[in-house]
């Protein structure tokens, strides 16, 4: 019978050409690897952003060798000048928070396996998913342009608070063109966060293939589902924000500024903005932001362990519904950034409730996670060592949590490193491993090749001990007061607290530089590790029944057909103690 | 590996736990009315948070160290309870730690923004700008001359814009840059921002509030203990936000009225 | 007796030739006192508490510095210059230098030419950002911390640009940005100097930074010395 329909979107033809196969491809796995790479290019970058910082703070006099070719005015002589210090924290934060949490785990990882997992060939539109990588890699280059115009970039921290961000150069260094950049590159990286949550959506409603219930996905593949399902609401929030403060820049309307501001002896020609309303739209954003960042790698980290452990985890269900809840609440709490910032204190009760209720489901997962731990079989590599230390991390950072959900201990731990500690534990710590494990899991599907495993685990053990040192140390600043994103530390009761500021920059450039171990054995094993088989872990899920690596329509001319979940594991199957999403025999007892 | 996973973990955390067990970084010592109750919620957050912290991660360094690299095709088992456990707990542990510390520890916030301050209360306004504190005291007429912002000259000290050439009342307003007050009396604090967004924080007062440009904003405390105290700004301002300070003294009655006649004079 | 006759001419010549030289290089002055009339409003203390590496080293306490008086009436750190009826001058080839000590600057007031290079120093022990408050020429801030090499930059056209530092609000200073080369700033008795002025007629402006302008025209024929005094409106606020 002829074929009389047109074609559905996600069906294209194989590419040909570099430019089509490289550059612009449709492939969501080719896709897939682009926004890792860079998010790969981001890490570093932000990276030695924070070795920079983390040096100025302990030897703020010193010269460094060449920063003074890259900005004559923000470090002359090569010394960090204050405002130099802040833009590397602004760029630091923005970098890593949306180009790299944002990017690897779900536009990354998420990419890449997502179809996969459900038995389709494609994103829904493949199309709309190329543009949103470009449009993403576009937002990168803006951002990055800062670092090169002569007022270098904004100094007013990744959550750009207006009036600061709003009024233009009279603020200070970096306010001018670069701010303008940085509120241009957000809002890119808006749209293409919008465009790849819409294609995750529907390509999870409607094209899991025969057999693959909403209730058989793997959970990692849930956890994409609901992360771009949060990032609609919250990326179409940020984007209008965005909007808002470049028209107060550029067109002057006054959004976010009050009348009767002088600043650099001027007053300012604003009347009528608020700049809570920058604060309420960003944090309305900012705060399903970081479960944006930490969902997928619970996903992943879910995935990993399940495989590593040998027996599913004692629910999925109860998983899949905590995430759900975790998704639903992150919409509840925005206002605990905001405990102290002038909003009505009523507010912040009403926000501290649901702050504090959101750790039931996160406690829920961390227990279903240790229980299911109990009486397995783990089986450990680099990727489960990772996946094993996202719990742990997230243990930490998650308590830490605890005391800032409450309104009377904010007012003594708002804006100082504990803040600082207890975000990098759950982001800049827990969602990176989950990252690293599913780098370290997926590896040699994607390649076609193993990791080294030595490498692998010496790079764990730098990293788990590593971060410990450097984020744990912040807590006890901040409970005696030590106040954040200051570029020196010139109070009185400072100098008996700069041993432990030594103590995190030492562990902060060991840390880092073990990171590099990781680049090594990524790009050398690409080239040169061992021809991988098609289920290295012996895996249950759709990815492990294709050819490593898949080819460019992940299962050939025939759709899989769905069976199980993919938690068959701890049974005797034909090919050892698992049985596959796609295969037809059943456990036996 | 999976051993020496359970070994290290579970030196991690007591390593980690230890400095806080043993009080080496502790808040500086409460010098106000409200802060006690603020110090209390911190010490039962603290022991509850350091129990699940101890509790999760000893269990999960314990759970690797005896459940990994078993021998192969060693059988598998589920923890008695399953899943439903897992969630009773959740449930329990997080369900009454948020209605202790959430519900009863409302009153420590109420303390703070709930309670008006009382009649008597001095008035002092504060002035945020990049990057000083300054303060005014109303003077004998005990009133605020009105602010113009146009008429800010810093230079000539002029940092509140007032125009005592026009206006009566702001001719005995005492400005300083520092915030010098009796003690235990009750110190309502006006925060007015000259510029953009910063923020008052003192640790010993326990006390910690934005200035919002555009918003007309008050804490009150009552200063127990005599002493000098540092003022810092924790809402980043602009290049010089780190040196943005000012110095809080808390003095006996006799000295502060000694003090504010030495300003008078000097108006 | 002819080559007496040309030999005397010939030195007459000379010493007329020379007279005339040296009343040409020499020139006229112009130089008085500026004062003020009325009652000034009292200095006041400046609080560098918030800065405690500069507050340490004032031993006496220090007071602003936008109306400084003296003796006798004399008003200080008046810029007093030709505006008109002098030539443009090129600019000295030695910079001048603006000092950033005790969080204060020094001098309070800096006169210098159209593109003389301006040398900007740092020797406090804390970082300073020098924010010149400039409208017709391009505005610019620097941070210097506390080590670093001088900032060095001029200007292009004349205008008196208000200095504040971003970082200690107190501080603030006055660069006026002049034509020529006559120019004099009075000192702690009011006194003023401006010499070596051709002949001609000229207008001298008096400019303080808070009591305003003033001009006078004065007439230069040889060598001689005016004395013309500014006389300004004190303001009790």
């Amino acid at each position: 019978m002829e074929q009389t329909l047109p074609q559905p979107a996600h069906v294209h033809a194989p590419p040909e050409g570099f430019l089509w196969k490289y550059v612009f491809s449709l492939d969501h796995k080719v896709i897939g690897k682009q926004y890792y790479g860079l998010a790969l290019i981001a890490v570093f970058t932000g990276m030695i952003l924070s070795w920079l910082m983390r040096f100025h703070l302990v030897w703020p006099n010193a010269k460094i060798v060449g920063l003074d070719l890259i900005s004559k005015t923000g470090a002359p002589g090569g010394v960090i000048t204050p405002e130099y210090y802040l833009s590397l924290l602004t760029m630091h934060g923005t970098l890593m928070v949306f180009f790299v949490l944002t990017n690897a785990p779900f536009a990354g990882f998420g990419n890449y396996f997502l179809p996969i997992q459900i038995g389709a060939e494609d994103m829904a539109f493949p199309r709309f998913n190329m543009m949103s990588f470009w449009t993403t890699a576009a937002a990168f280059l803006v951002l990055v342009l800062a670092f090169f115009i002569p007022d270098g970039p904004p100094i007013s921290g990744w959550t750009a608070y207006a009036p600061l961000s709003a009024v233009g150069s009279d603020a200070g260094p970096g306010l001018g063109w670069g701010q303008n950049l940085w509120a241009i590159s957000i809002g890119l990286f808006c749209i293409g966060q919008l465009l790849g949550s819409l294609n995750f959506i529907a390509t999870t409603l409607d094209l899991r293939t025969k057999g693959m219930t909403l209730m058989r996905m793997p959970i990692c593949t849930w956890a994409w589902f609901i992360t771009s399902c949060i990032g609609l609401l919250a990326f179409a929030v940020l984007l209008p924000a965005c909007l808002l403060l470049i028209l107060d820049r550029m067109a002057g309307t006054s959004f976010f500024i009050p009348s009767g501001l002088v600043i650099s002896d001027r007053l300012q020609n604003h009347a009528g903005g608020s700049p809570l309303l920058w604060q309420h739209l960003f944090w309305f954003f900012g705060h399903p932001e970081v479960y944006i960042a930490i969902l997928p790698a619970m996903g992943i980290v879910s995935h990993v362990l399940v495989t590593s452990m040998r027996k599913p985890l004692l629910s999925a269900k109860v998983i899949i519904y905590s995430m759900i809840s975790i998704g639903f609440l992150s919409y509840m709490v925005w206002g605990h950034h905001m405990f102290v910032s002038g909003m009505n204190p009523f507010s912040s009760l009403l926000f501290s409730f649901p702050t504090l209720t959101i750790t039931i489901p996160a406690t829920i997962l961390t227990l279903i996670w240790l229980g299911s731990l109990y009486g397995a079989n783990i089986r450990i590599t680099a990727a489960s060592l990772f996946a094993l230390g996202f719990v742990s991390m997230f243990v930490s950072g998650g308590v830490s949590g605890f005391f800032l959900a409450q309104p009377s201990i904010d007012i003594y731990l708002h804006a100082t490193y504990f803040v600082v500690g207890h975000f990098h534990m759950v982001m800049g710590v827990a969602a990176i491993f989950g990252i690293l494990s599913g780098t370290y899991f997926w590896f040699p599907k994607m390649t076609g090749r193993m990791m080294n495993e030595t490498l692998g685990q010496l790079h764990f053990w730098f990293t788990f001990i590593g971060t410990y040192c450097i984020f744990m140390p912040f807590h006890y600043l901040g409970l005696v007061g030590n106040v954040r994103r200051y570029a020196s530390f010139i109070d009185d009761f400072m100098p008996a607290l700069m041993p432990v500021h030594k103590f995190v920059t030492i562990a902060a450039l060991i840390t880092g530089a073990a990171q590099f171990i990781f680049l090594y054995n990524l790009i050398h094993s690409r080239f040169y590790g061992k021809p991988a088989p098609d289920n290295p872990w012996d895996g249950t899920s759709l990815e492990w029944s294709i050819p490593s690596p898949p080819p460019w329509n992940n299962f050939g001319s025939k759709h899989p057909v769905v069976y199980h979940d993919a938690h068959q594991y701890g049974v005797k199957g034909e090919k050892g103690d698992f049985i596959m999403q796609d295969s037809p025999e059943t456990a036996a007892g | 590996m999976g051993k020496l996973f359970g070994v290290v973990l579970a030196i991690i955390a007591i390593v980690s736990a230890y400095p806080i067990v043993a009080h080496w970084y502790v808040q500086p010592v409460d010098i106000s009315t409200h802060g006690h109750a603020i110090d209390e919620q911190l010490a039962d957050t603290m022991a509850e948070a350091g129990l699940s912290f101890l509790g999760a991660q000893l269990l999960l360094a314990f759970f690797v160290w005896r459940f990994s690299q078993r021998k192969p095709g060693s059988r598998v088992w589920n923890i008695p309870g399953g899943a439903t456990l897992m969630v009773a707990a959740a449930f329990i542990l997080v369900g009454t730690e948020i209605l202790a510390l959430g519900v009863l520890g409302q009153k420590a916030w109420a303390n703070v923004y709930f309670t008006p301050p009382k009649p008597d209360a001095m008035q002092v306004q504060a002035q945020a700008g990049q990057f000083a504190f300054y303060f005014r005291y109303p003077g004998v007429d005990g009133k605020f001359g009105p602010l113009h912002p146009d008429k800010i000259d810093e230079g000539n000290s002029n940092f509140f814009g007032l125009d005592p050439a026009n206006d009566v009342e702001s001719r005995d307003d005492v400005v300083s840059a520092e915030l010098d007050v009796p003690v235990n009396r009750e110190i309502q604090l006006l925060m007015h921002a000259k510029d953009v967004g910063h923020s008052f924080y003192v640790r010993e007062l326990r006390i910690q509030q934005d200035f919002v440009p555009g918003l007309d904003l008050a804490v009150h405390f009552t200063p127990t203990q005599t002493g000098k105290y540092e003022i810092v700004c924790t809402q980043l301002c602009g290049l010089g936000h780190y040196n943005m300070k000012a110095y809080l003294n808390v003095l006996s009655q006799e000295d502060f009225d000694k003090w504010m006649k030495q300003k008078i004079s000097e108006q | 007796m002819r080559a007496k006759l040309i030999s005397i001419t010939a030195a007459l010549a000379l010493i007329f030739a020379a007279a005339l030289l040296h009343a040409r290089a020499g020139g006229g002055t112009v130089s008085g006192k500026v004062t003020y009339e009325g009652t000034p409003a009292k200095p006041k203390p400046i609080d560098m508490s918030k800065e405690p590496s500069c507050a340490k080293q004032h031993t006496t306490p220090v007071v602003t510095e936008t109306v400084v008086t003296g003796p006798g009436n004399s008003l200080e750190n008046v810029v007093v210059y030709i505006s008109a009826g002098a030539a443009d001058d090129a600019p000295p080839s030695e910079p001048v230098t603006f000092d950033q000590k005790g969080c204060q600057y020094i001098p309070h007031v800096l006169a210098f030419q159209v593109n003389q290079q301006l040398k900007v120093v740092n020797d406090d022990q804390t970082s300073h950002n020098i924010h010149p408050l400039a409208k017709v020429n391009r505005e610019w801030n620097k941070s210097q911390p506390p080590g670093t090499p001088p900032i060095v930059d001029k200007y292009d056209k004349p205008e008196f640009i208000p200095v504040k530092c971003n970082v200690h609000p107190w501080m603030h200073g006055t660069f006026a940005v002049l034509k020529n080369s006559h120019h004099a700033i009075s000192g702690q008795d009011g006194g003023f100097s401006l010499p070596n002025l051709p002949a001609g007629k000229y207008t001298v402006t008096a400019w303080h930074e808070s009591y305003g302008e003033q001009t006078q025209e004065v007439t230069i024929s040889g060598s001689e010395t005016k004395t013309i005094n500014f006389v300004f409106k004190a303001k009790p606020y």
